[in-house]
């Protein structure tokens, strides 16, 4: 019992320095993220068990507008499917390093979002230090950075005295980010030219409030299309 | 909506989320790799899907009428030009975002 105590102890001391810049990131988006949820009109309650239960922070600042619009829980799972993509690769990278880690795997899988996934995947693990436990407190950590700070976002919302127009910009300002890091990364940009090209025509065909669907399946379809030649120049 | 109706949203959220985190460890097994079309869309699908959700966030933003768009556009540029300069996430979007308030409460 004692020598387990060490061995977490050991797995905690080097796992909560690497979680340390998360905690920054997550504290900011997640208050972020309450705040908008508490002037759209929601508890507190809403940010404290969506980041328990979703725990992907861009799906969760999607599901405010989702929330506010009309009642359409398909178009919800297929936004999330879509947008939350990503992750089905980075579980195809862990499914060595998870392997073995026992009953904590189904945890380490559920929290598997952006931040704790670059820290397992990298991480130097030191000589002695169970490593699925390493790979649990990173993961309960920053889910613990981002539970806290959207519930506290949610519940400081109230008492905010300045004005508060126009934070829902955060949501655009972080997609307008993400879009800009992979476009700086990629080698060609056909696909976000597809991205934004497929979105705008959808939006003027079928209108705001339902134009995402059709969206998702034009830009499948047109990258599927375009496969061969797309490998070709990411191969070249 | 009603309250049942958030839930339901909610739910419909966790249930489409978990697949993606799930599937990979129910589907594939580590001696079998991944088919060849699943790798290119996990190549090629991000930047598709990111220029989705900015075209997502700007779908209620008229730039035919009323201010035409402007706070939006000159707070994308300042986020960008922030991004390009510092490269910092945090600073970039709060950069904009700050801009982004001063505009539509004191300009527009």
């Amino acid at each position: 019992m004692t020598q387990k105590k060490t061995n977490l102890k050991a797995a905690f001391k080097a796992a909560f320095p690497k979680t340390i810049p998360i905690f920054a990131g997550f504290w900011f988006l997640g208050m972020t993220y309450g705040i908008l949820m508490n002037v759209s009109g929601f508890s507190f309650l809403y940010p404290l068990f969506m980041s328990m239960s979703i725990f992907a922070g861009s799906m969760e600042f999607i599901a405010v507008s989702l929330l506010l619009a009309t009642f359409q829980p398909l178009q919800a799972f297929l936004m999330a499917l879509m947008i939350n993509a990503r992750h089905l690769f980075y579980g195809i990278s862990m499914l060595d390093k998870y392997r073995g880690t026992g009953i904590k795997k189904f945890y380490l899988i559920f929290g598997l979002c952006d931040e704790t996934f670059s820290i397992n995947y990298t991480a130097q693990i030191p000589e002695g230090v169970d490593r699925g436990w390493f790979m649990f407190f990173v993961t309960i950590l920053n889910q613990f950075y981002w539970v806290s700070g959207s519930t506290l976002g949610g519940i400081l919302g109230s008492y905010i005295k300045f004005n508060t127009g126009g934070i829902e910009f955060a949501m655009t300002a972080m997609f307008v980010v993400i879009f800009l890091d992979q476009w700086i990364k990629e080698k060609n940009h056909i696909s976000a030219l597809i991205g934004i090209g497929v979105s705008v025509v959808c939006l003027l065909v079928f209108k705001a409030d339902k134009f995402i669907i059709p969206s998702m399946i034009g830009i499948v379809v047109m990258l599927t299309l375009l496969r061969k030649p797309l490998e070709k120049e990411v191969a070249a | 909506m009603t309250v049942p109706q958030h839930i339901i949203t909610i739910a419909a959220i966790v249930l489409g989320t978990m697949l993606t985190r799930f599937l990979p460890f129910i589907a594939f097994r580590e001696d079998k790799p991944t088919p060849k079309y699943i790798q290119y869309l996990g190549k090629v699908l991000p930047s598709a899907v990111f220029a989705l959700l900015v075209v997502f966030c700007l779908k209620n933003v008229s730039f035919v009428s009323g201010n035409h768009g402007l706070p939006e556009i000159i707070a994308i540029a300042v986020t960008a030009a922030l991004h390009f300069w510092k490269k910092q996430m945090l600073l970039s979007i709060a950069g904009g975002t700050i801009c982004y308030m001063l505009l539509v409460q004191f300009v527009f």
